[in-house]
C-alpha cells in the first residue's frame, strides 16, 4: 500500500496536494467536494486589510451622502441594526467550512497595518482555523523605500503574528527578493512553519482600445511550476519550515517534481478552474499509479530527491546553468528556423 | 412619581415611541414633516422591537395619504388599534376618512406635524392651517407645545380616545417641536400601563366587525333620520374633555408632569393675556416670565384640548382680572370675521356673558392676530410687542406680528432688541455645509451634554433652500434649567463658521454677542488670516471684542482620509473652546460617540474619526487679532448689482438670508414670479470645475448633454466676433459640414458649477499620450475664477445659433440648443435635471410644464431663484405645480386650455378674413408646425396679425378682435409636459396618470425615475426594485418594480419610451422627439440616478449604462405612429443582457447594504430579481420581435427551452 500521506506546518496530512486560496472555496459545497476529491487540506481565500478598510469606508460614505442638507430628506436609508463587515462573513464561513469537513482548513489572511494583521490572526485561530496562511502579497512602488526596509517590515509582521496565535503559521512568499534564502532564514528564525512558494502576481493588462489598464488576474500555467521548483529545491534541507508550492501545479507530474524537489506538499488553484474540482481525484490516482509503476512506497520517501542538496550534479541550480542554457539555446536556433 | 433617565431626542421619535407601543397596524405615508415617524416604526419593525403586548406591529404604506387614512379605517372598523402620521396636504387627503371615523365614534389617534398648507405657494414648514381644516371632522384636537409635551400628550390622546370614543388627531409644530432635539423624559411602558386600561381595549375590539359576531356599518340613510343619528353623538362630544383632564391627571400623579385642558401662566391678577397653542408658547411663557418679573400684569393661555372646546374650562383658566385679550391663530383664513381660535374665544365669552357665567370683574376685549405663518419666528420680543398693543385702548384686532404688512397695516410694532435669554444658558451657532458633517456633529454635542452633564440641552437646525452645496445653521443651547425657547439664537456666545468660503457673502457674525468665541475653518494661519477677513468680519470681532480661532480642518480631515468630513474635528474643537466640559472628557465622550456613531460600518472609519480627533487640537490657534480694521474688500451682496430691480432687491434679500425683512409690498399676490433668476445667485461652490482641452476635444456634445446644471454649454459663432475675446477665451474650429470658417467653444460657468464631474467622466476622449488626460479634467477652481467668469461673460454674449440649423435629432447638435433651465440647486450630478434640460433644449420656447411636487418642483420653483429661464426672444417654459396627487390631471387641463383657446382663435381667425385678408388666415391655419422653421414662420404669422389687428377698425366687432389678439399665440403650437418621479407617477398620482394616458389628449409625460420618494429621504414607492433597501423598505424591498411602461403600451395608442441618458443619449434624445411628435399621450419613463442610491453620483451614467447592460432597464420605445406604416409599434433599443444583475446592483449601497445586514434575504431577493430582469426581457424581446405590425396576440415564448421538450415528449408518450 502507497503512502500518500504528508505532514505540513505539524499537521498529518492525507495526500500531497492542497487546494490554495481560490475563490471556489467560499461555497460550502465545493470544499466538501475538494475533500471527497482528496485534497488534504484547503486554504480559504484571502481576507485583505485594504479591503475591509475600503468597505467599511465607502459604507460610510455611500449612507452619509447628501444627509443633514436638505430639511425634507435629512438621510436616505433606514439606520439598520447592524452591518456585518467582510471580516464577519468571512469568520462565519470558516467556522461552517471546519464543521462541514474534516481536513484541515487555513485561514488566509493579507493585512496592510501591524494591528490588522494581528487582528485577523487573532479572530482566524478563534474561529477555528487550523493553521493560518499569511498572504504578503504587497509591491513596493515608493522609491524611496529601499529592499532591506521592505524585508525588514515583512519580517516584523510575521513576528508579531507568530507570537499571537498558537496554530501553526505559513508565509506565501513573492519570488522577488534579492537574497530569497536569507529571508527565508529570517522567517525560519522568526518561527514560522511553513513557507509557500509563492505568490503570483495581478498583472494589469493593457487596452490599447480603450487606452486603459485594467486589473486581471490570469490563471497559473505549468510553465510557472520552474521557478517554485527552483527556489524549493535550493531551500529544502537549508531551513527548519516545511515548504509548499503553489503556482503552476497542474499534473501528477507537477505534483511529483514539487515533492521531490523538498515540498511537503503541493497546492493547486488555477488547474481546479480550468478541469473542475474532479481534477483533484484523476491527479492524485496519477500520482498514486507512478509511485506504483517507480515503486515509490511513500512521498516520504520521494521527499526532497531532487533538492539542490541531493542531487549529483547541484551545478543546474547556480549560475553555471545559466550559461550553459544560453548557450544550447543559441546553438539551437539555427535549427529551429 | 419616580425619578427617572433623560433621553436626548426630537419630538418625532418621542412621538412615534408611544404610538408604535400602542398600536397593532400602523398605516403610513411619507410626507415632511411627519416622515421620521413613519420611519421610526418600520425601523423598530425590523428590529422586531415589540409593541405594549409584546407583538410587533404591522406596518403598511399605502399609496398615498388618502390609502393610509382608508387603510387606518379599515384596521380600525376589523378590531385593531391604528394610527398614522401626516401632515398638511396629506392630512386634507385624510378629511374623507376622519369624517367616517369620527361619525363612527371609533377610537384612534393620528398624530400630526401641523404644517402650512399650499396656497399661494408650497410650504413644507410648521403652522396649524392643515390643522385647522380639520376641526370640523369630528376628531378631538390635543396640541402639544414642546418635545416633551408631545411624548406626554401623545400618550394622553391614546387613552383618552379609548376611553372616550372620540379619535383624537394630536398635534405639534412642524420643524420647530418634531426636528427639535431636546433633553426630555421618556414614556416608559410602566407609564403607560399605569393609565391604560385593558377593558377599554377589549371594547374597541368589541365594537369591530366580526362575522363571529357580524354588524352592519357605514350604511346610507335618508333624511328621515339621518340628522337625528347625527346628534346620537353628543354625549360622546360632551363627556371628552372631562376624560381628557382626568388621563391628564392621572398621567401628572404617574409621572410628575401635569397638565390642564387650558393651562394658565403668568400674573394671578393679569390684565391682559395671550392665548395661543403650539411651540409660540414656549416663547410667550419665557417672555411672560421676564415681564411678571418686572411687575407687569400679563399671562398667557396655552390651549391644549381645542376640539371638543370646553368653554367653561377655558373661561375657568383666565384670572377675573382680565381687561384685554389677544387670540393668536398660527393660520390664515382668507374672508373670514376672524381665525378659529379667535372666533372659538369670542364665542364662548358672548355665550358666557349671555348666560351670565363669566366671572370677569368687567368684560374683556378681544382681539385676534396672526404669526407664525409656515415656521414664521416667533420671540418674546413680538409676545412684549401684542402686550404693548393690548394696553392700549383700542388695540388693533385682526393685526398680524413678525411681519411688516405696509399693505394694508395688520402688522403690530416690536422692538425686536428685547430678548428674555437666560443669561446662564450658553448659545452657540454654527454655520456648516450639507456635505461636511456639521449637523450631524452638533447632535452629538447635544447628546454629549445632555447626557454626561447636568445641563439641559437643546438643537434645531435650519437649511437653505438648495439641495447641492446647502447651507446648515445649528443652534445649541445648553444651560442648567429646562430649555423652551422655541426661536433661534440671535445672541450667541459661540459661533463658528465650518465653511471659509461663507464669509465671501454672508455675515456670519451677525448675532455675535460682545465677548463670543468665534471659531473659524480657514486655509489661512493665525498669523495671516486677519488679511483674509473682509471688513465688516473684521470690525465685528474688534467691535465686539470677539475671541478668534482658527483650524485648518480640511487638512487634518484629508490627512486622517476623512476627505471633506470636518464634524468630529471641528466638534473637537468646540468642546476644547467652550469648556462646556473638560477637555480630556469631551474628548473621550467623542470618541465614544464616534464609536456609537460609525460603529457599525466598521474599524476603518472609527479609527479615521478618531485620529482626526486626536489631531484636531494641535491645529486649533487662537488668532492674535490685530487693532484695526484693515481689509480692502467687504463682505459681497447674494445677487449682483448688475441684476434687474426686483431680483436684486426681493429675491437677492431672501438669497443673503434676510427674506424676513422683506415687507409685504415686496411679494406679489397670488405667488407669480419671473423665471430665469437663478443665472444671477452666483453659490460658488465647486472646489474643482472641468477645463476645456480645445486641442483634443471632438466636440460629440456629451458633456453638454449630461450636465445636470448646465454649466457646461457650446456655441458656434461668428470667427469675427472673437476679436474682443479674453485673452484666455478658447475656440476651436467647429467640426460641422458648413460651418468650418467659424468658431466653436466650449464654456463653463465657474460660479454655478457644482464640480459633479459627470462631463469629465463622460467624456469619451483620451489623451494619445497620457491616457488619463482627457478633452475635459477636474482643476482647481479658485485660480481659475476670476479669468473663466470673464469668459464666461463673454461666452454668453455671443449669439445662440439658428434653431432651425440645428439637427434636434443629433446629441453633438443639440449641444448648440439654449438649455432654458439652467443652475438648479438640485443634487451635484442628479440624475434628473439632465432630461429637464434637454426638453427645455427641445421644446423649451412652447413649453408648458405641470410639475408634480417632489424633487422637481422643490429645484424648479423652490424660492429664492428658479432654473427656468428666458431665450433672447424672451421665450421660455412656463411652469406650475399645483400638488402632488393631481399633477397629470393639472396638466391635462393646461393641455384642454390650449387645444380651446387654439380652436376659439382659429374660428375668431375665419371671422376676421376679411381685416386679415385670405392668404393670412389660411397661411395660418394650415401651417406645418411639424419642424422649426415652420413654427417660427408660424410665429412671424401670428405677429402680423396682431399688428393688423391692433390698426383694425370696421367691418368686425371689437369684441372678436380683442378676443384674437388675446389668444393669437395659441396658433403656435405649443408642448404640454407632465413632470414628475416615481412617487407620484406610481403611487399617489396613478390613478390620475392612468386617466390621462387614457384620455387621447396631445400631452407628454416625463416620469423621473428614482425609483424611491427621493425628495421626502429616500421612502420607497411601486418603482423600487425588488431587493434594494428605502425608508419603509429597511428589510429590502420584497416584491418586484411596477411595469409602468408595459401598463401604458397596453392602451396601443399611447407612445411610451423606456430611457436611460447614460444607455444611450441617442435613443433618449429619439424618445423625446417621438413622444412630442405623437398626436397623443406619451409617456416616458427616465431613468434617474440619484443620491438614494447610495453611491458617488460621478458614476451615474456609468451606473445608467450598467442598468441596461444587465438588462434591469430595457431600452425601449412604443410608437402607436408605425403601425401605421405597417410596422410593429414595439422597439427595443438595448442589447440581450450581458451582465448578472448583481454586477449593476452590488455597486450600489441600496442593494449591498442588505447584503450586509441580512445576507441570506439579500441573497433570496437578488436571485428572485434576476429572474424578474430574465422574465421582462422576454416579455420584451417576444414583444418587439412580432412580425408586421406587432398586433400578433401578446404571447410569450416558454419560459424554458427545456419545457418545450418535455411537452412535446409527454404528448408523444400520449
Amino acid at each position: 500500500m502507497i503512502d500518500l500521506s504528508t505532514e505540513y506546518l505539524g499537521m498529518k496530512l492525507k495526500g500531497p496536494l492542497m487546494v490554495s486560496s481560490t475563490p471556489l472555496s467560499e461555497s460550502i459545497h465545493n470544499v466538501r467536494l475538494m475533500e471527497d476529491c482528496g485534497a488534504s487540506a484547503v486554504v480559504l481565500s484571502s481576507i485583505f486589510e485594504e479591503q475591509l478598510s475600503l468597505e467599511s469606508r465607502a459604507l460610510d460614505h455611500d449612507l452619509s451622502r447628501g444627509t443633514e442638507s436638505f430639511p425634507e430628506s435629512l438621510s436616505y436609508f433606514p439606520d439598520l441594526d447592524d452591518y456585518r463587515a467582510g471580516i464577519d462573513t468571512y469568520l462565519s464561513h470558516l467556522v461552517r467550512v471546519r464543521g462541514s469537513v474534516s481536513i484541515p482548513i487555513l485561514a488566509s489572511i493579507n493585512g496592510a497595518t501591524a494591528g490588522g494583521w494581528v487582528r485577523f490572526a487573532q479572530e482566524v485561530e478563534a474561529a477555528g482555523a487550523d493553521a493560518l496562511e499569511l498572504n504578503t502579497y504587497s509591491l513596493a512602488t515608493d522609491p524611496r523605500i529601499p529592499g532591506s526596509e521592505v524585508e525588514r517590515h515583512l519580517i516584523e509582521l510575521v513576528s508579531q503574528v507568530r507570537a499571537t496565535v498558537k496554530i501553526p503559521v505559513a508565509v506565501k512568499l513573492s519570488p522577488q527578493f534579492t537574497s530569497l534564502p536569507n529571508v527565508a532564514a529570517q522567517l525560519d528564525k522568526a518561527g514560522v512553519n511553513g513557507l509557500v512558494l509563492f505568490n503570483r502576481f495581478y498583472q494589469p493588462e493593457f487596452d490599447i482600445e480603450e487606452l486603459s489598464v485594467v486589473p486581471r488576474l490570469n490563471l497559473s500555467r505549468p510553465e510557472e511550476l520552474l521557478l517554485r521548483l527552483h527556489w524549493t529545491a535550493i531551500l529544502y534541507g537549508n531551513i527548519s519550515a516545511d515548504l509548499a508550492i503553489t503556482g503552476g501545479v497542474h499534473s501528477a507530474e507537477d505534483v511529483l517534481k514539487g515533492i521531490m524537489a523538498g515540498a511537503s506538499v503541493t497546492m493547486m488553484a488555477s488547474a481546479i478552474h480550468l478541469h473542475g474540482i474532479e481534477h483533484i481525484a484523476s491527479v492524485l490516482s496519477e500520482v498514486q499509479r507512478w509511485m506504483e509503476d517507480h515503486e515509490y512506497a511513500s512521498i516520504r520517501q520521494m521527499r526532497g530527491a531532487l533538492s539542490r542538496r541531493s542531487v549529483p550534479d547541484p551545478s543546474p541550480f547556480e549560475r553555471g546553468n545559466y550559461i550553459k542554457t544560453l548557450s544550447s539555446y543559441t546553438m539551437r536556433r539555427p535549427a529551429l528556423q | 412619581m419616580k425619578s427617572q433617565e433623560t433621553v436626548i431626542l426630537d419630538a418625532n421619535e418621542a412621538v412615534a415611541s408611544v404610538a408604535y407601543r400602542l398600536s397593532e397596524v400602523i398605516a403610513i405615508y411619507p410626507i415632511t414633516p411627519s416622515s421620521p415617524m413613519g420611519e421610526w416604526s418600520d425601523q423598530w419593525k425590523e428590529e422586531r422591537k415589540p409593541n405594549l403586548w409584546g407583538s410587533v406591529p404591522l406596518i403598511a404604506e399605502l399609496q398615498s395619504e388618502g390609502g393610509a387614512a382608508g387603510a387606518m379605517h379599515g384596521a380600525l372598523q376589523a378590531g385593531a388599534l391604528s394610527t398614522t402620521f401626516t401632515a398638511s396636504q396629506g392630512l386634507l387627503l385624510m378629511i374623507p376618512n376622519m369624517y367616517k371615523i369620527a361619525g363612527e365614534l371609533t377610537a384612534n389617534v393620528m398624530h400630526v406635524t401641523a404644517r402650512a398648507l399650499a396656497t399661494h405657494a408650497l410650504s413644507i414648514f410648521g403652522d396649524h392651517s392643515d390643522v385647522m381644516g380639520c376641526r370640523s371632522t369630528g376628531y378631538a384636537m390635543l396640541c402639544s407645545n414642546s418635545v416633551q409635551e408631545a411624548a406626554d400628550l401623545a400618550l394622553v390622546a391614546h387613552i383618552a380616545t379609548l376611553e372616550s370614543r372620540v379619535p383624537f388627531l394630536h398635534f405639534f409644530d412642524g420643524f420647530r417641536t418634531s426636528h427639535e432635539v431636546n433633553k426630555i423624559l421618556p414614556i416608559s411602558d410602566e407609564d403607560i400601563r399605569a393609565l391604560l386600561d385593558e377593558q377599554t381595549i377589549v371594547a374597541h375590539k368589541q365594537r369591530a366587525l366580526s362575522p363571529d359576531r357580524p354588524i352592519l356599518r357605514g350604511t346610507a340613510q335618508n333624511p328621515d333620520v339621518f340628522f337625528q343619528a347625527r346628534e346620537a353623538c353628543n354625549p360622546f362630544y360632551l363627556a371628552t374633555p372631562a376624560i381628557v383632564q382626568d388621563v391628564m391627571d392621572r398621567f401628572g400623579r404617574q409621572t410628575g408632569r401635569s397638565y390642564k385642558l387650558f393651562d394658565y401662566v403668568g400674573a394671578a391678577d393679569a390684565d391682559r393675556v395671550i392665548i395661543l397653542m403650539g411651540s409660540g408658547a414656549g416663547a410667550a411663557e419665557e417672555a411672560i416670565t421676564y415681564l411678571t418679573g418686572t411687575g407687569e400684569k400679563v399671562g398667557i393661555l396655552k390651549v391644549r384640548l381645542f376640539r371638543p372646546f370646553d368653554a367653561s374650562a377655558f373661561l375657568s383658566a383666565l384670572p377675573s382680572t382680565v381687561r384685554s385679550i389677544a387670540v393668536l391663530d398660527r393660520t390664515k383664513e382668507p374672508g373670514s370675521l376672524g381665525e378659529p381660535l379667535y372666533q372659538d374665544v369670542i364665542t364662548a365669552i358672548a355665550e358666557g356673558a349671555a348666560d351670565g357665567t363669566l366671572h370677569f370683574e368687567s368684560q374683556p376685549r378681544v382681539v385676534g392676530g396672526r404669526y407664525g405663518l409656515s415656521s414664521k419666528e416667533f420671540t418674546p420680543a413680538m409676545v412684549k410687542g401684542i402686550f404693548e398693543e393690548l394696553s392700549k385702548a383700542r388695540a388693533k384686532n385682526h393685526f398680524t406680528i413678525g411681519i411688516d404688512d405696509d399693505v394694508t397695516h395688520t402688522s403690530l410694532a416690536y422692538d425686536p432688541e428685547f430678548s428674555t435669554e437666560d443669561p446662564r444658558t450658553i448659545r452657540a451657532l454654527f454655520y456648516g455645509l450639507g456635505s461636511d458633517g456639521t449637523v450631524g456633529a452638533n447632535k452629538n454635542s447635544i447628546k454629549i451634554i445632555g447626557s454626561e452633564t447636568d445641563n439641559f440641552a437643546q438643537g434645531y437646525f435650519v437649511y437653505d433652500s438648495k439641495k447641492s452645496g446647502s447651507i446648515t445653521t445649528s443652534h445649541l443651547r445648553f444651560g442648567p434649567q429646562p430649555i423652551t425657547s422655541t426661536y433661534l439664537i440671535t445672541q450667541a456666545n459661540f459661533i463658528a463658521c465650518h465653511q471659509f468660503s461663507f464669509l465671501e457673502r454672508m455675515d456670519v457674525l451677525t448675532a455675535a454677542a460682545p465677548g463670543a468665541v468665534f471659531l473659524l475653518n480657514s486655509p489661512y494661519g493665525a498669523d495671516e488670516i486677519w488679511a483674509h477677513l473682509p471688513r465688516k468680519t473684521q470690525a465685528t470681532i474688534l467691535d465686539r471684542k470677539l475671541q478668534f480661532y482658527v483650524i485648518d480642518g480640511y487638512t487634518v480631515a484629508q490627512t486622517a482620509g476623512m476627505g471633506n468630513r470636518i464634524n468630529t474635528i471641528m466638534q473637537t474643537c468646540f468642546f476644547a473652546i467652550s469648556g462646556v466640559l473638560p477637555r480630556e472628557e469631551a474628548i473621550q465622550q467623542i470618541k465614544k460617540a464616534i464609536k456609537k456613531t460609525y460603529g457599525k460600518r466598521g474599524d476603518a472609519v472609527v479609527q479615521q474619526n478618531f485620529d482626526a480627533v486626536d489631531a484636531a487640537l494641535a491645529h486649533l490657534h487662537k488668532v492674535d487679532v490685530p487693532g484695526i480694521v484693515s481689509a480692502t474688500f467687504d463682505i459681497l451682496p447674494a445677487i449682483p448689482a448688475g441684476a434687474p430691480p426686483f431680483v436684486r432687491d426681493v429675491l437677492g434679500t431672501i438669497a443673503a438670508g434676510y427674506g424676513d425683512s422683506l415687507p409685504v409690498s415686496a411679494l406679489a399676490a397670488g405667488g407669480t414670479f419671473p423665471t430665469g433668476t437663478a443665472q444671477w445667485e452666483k453659490r460658488n461652490i465647486a472646489q474643482h470645475i472641468p477645463v476645456w482641452d480645445e486641442a483634443i476635444c471632438i466636440q460629440c456634445g456629451k458633456c453638454v448633454m449630461v450636465c445636470p446644471h448646465a454649466v457646461i454649454r457650446a456655441k458656434v459663432f461668428d470667427a469675427k466676433l472673437a476679436a474682443s475675446a479674453p485673452a484666455t477665451f478658447k475656440t476651436a474650429k467647429p467640426k460641422w459640414r458648413g460651418m468650418e470658417q467659424d468658431l466653436y467653444s466650449l464654456q463653463v460657468s465657474p460660479e454655478d458649477c457644482t464640480g459633479c464631474q459627470l462631463c469629465v467622466e463622460v467624456c469619451p476622449v483620451k489623451s494619445k499620450s497620457e491616457a488619463k488626460h482627457k478633452a475635459l479634467n477636474m482643476e482647481v477652481q479658485a485660480p481659475l475664477r476670476s479669468e473663466e467668469n470673464k469668459n464666461w461673460a463673454f461666452f454668453e454674449s455671443l449669439p445662440s445659433v439658428d434653431r432651425s440649423l440645428v439637427n434636434a435629432n443629433q446629441v453633438k447638435d443639440i449641444q448648440l440648443l439654449d438649455p432654458l433651465f439652467e443652475f438648479s440647486g438640485a443634487c451635484a450630478g442628479c440624475g434628473e435635471t439632465a432630461y429637464v434640460k434637454l426638453l427645455t433644449q427641445l421644446f423649451g420656447d412652447r413649453l408648458y410644464i405641470a410639475n408634480a411636487t417632489g424633487c422637481s418642483s422643490i429645484y424648479g420653483g423652490n424660492l429664492p431663484t428658479t432654473p427656468y429661464t428666458v431665450n433672447k426672444q424672451g421665450r421660455g417654459p412656463t411652469w406650475s405645480n399645483s400638488l402632488f396627487e393631481d399633477n397629470a390631471e393639472f396638466g391635462l387641463g393646461m393641455r384642454l386650455a390650449v387645444d380651446q383657446q387654439k380652436q376659439h382663435a382659429e374660428e375668431l381667425l375665419k371671422r376676421l378674413t376679411p381685416i386679415l385678408g385670405e392668404e393670412l388666415v389660411t397661411g395660418t391655419l394650415s401651417a406645418d408646425q411639424s419642424t422649426e422653421a415652420g413654427i417660427e414662420q408660424q410665429r412671424e404669422r401670428v405677429a402680423k396679425i396682431k399688428s393688423v389687428l391692433e390698426a383694425a377698425s370696421a367691418g368686425v366687432t371689437a369684441s372678436d378682435v380683442l378676443g384674437l389678439a388675446a389668444i393669437a399665440d395659441s396658433l403656435v403650437r405649443k408642448s404640454v409636459w407632465i413632470l414628475g418621479g416615481d412617487g407620484w407617477a406610481y403611487d399617489i398620482g396613478f390613478g390620475g396618470l392612468d386617466h390621462v394616458l387614457a384620455s387621447g389628449q396631445n400631452i407628454n409625460v416625463l416620469v423621473l425615475d428614482t425609483e424611491v420618494y427621493s425628495n421626502t429621504g429616500g421612502q420607497m414607492s411601486k418603482s423600487t426594485p425588488r431587493g434594494a433597501v428605502a425608508k419603509f423598505a429597511a428589510g429590502g424591498k420584497p416584491n418586484s418594480k411596477k411595469d409602468l411602461a408595459m401598463e401604458a403600451v397596453s392602451y396601443g395608442s399611447v407612445y411610451v419610451a423606456r430611457v436611460a441618458m447614460g444607455g444611450s443619449d441617442m435613443q433618449t434624445v429619439k424618445a423625446f422627439q417621438e413622444a412630442e411628435a405623437h398626436n397623443g399621450p406619451s409617456i416616458i419613463l427616465a431613468y434617474s440616478h440619484c443620491i438614494a442610491h447610495g453611491y458617488d453620483l460621478i458614476h451615474g451614467l456609468d451606473q445608467q449604462k450598467a442598468a441596461v447592460q444587465s438588462g434591469y432597464w430595457p431600452l425601449m420605445r412604443y410608437n402607436p405612429a408605425l403601425r401605421e406604416e405597417g410596422k410593429n409599434p414595439f422597439q427595443l433599443d438595448s442589447k440581450a443582457p450581458s451582465i448578472p444583475l448583481k454586477e449593476y446592483a452590488y455597486r450600489e449601497a441600496r442593494y449591498t447594504m442588505l447584503a450586509r445586514s441580512h445576507p441570506d434575504v439579500a441573497k433570496e431577493l437578488l436571485h428572485e430579481a434576476q429572474d424578474d430582469v430574465e422574465r421582462q426581457w422576454r416579455v420584451y424581446s417576444a414583444r418587439a420581435a412580432m412580425p408586421g405590425r406587432g398586433e400578433t396576440p401578446h404571447i410569450a415564448p416558454p419560459e424554458k427551452e427545456e419545457d418545450l421538450v418535455a411537452v412535446g415528449k409527454g404528448r408523444e408518450e400520449q
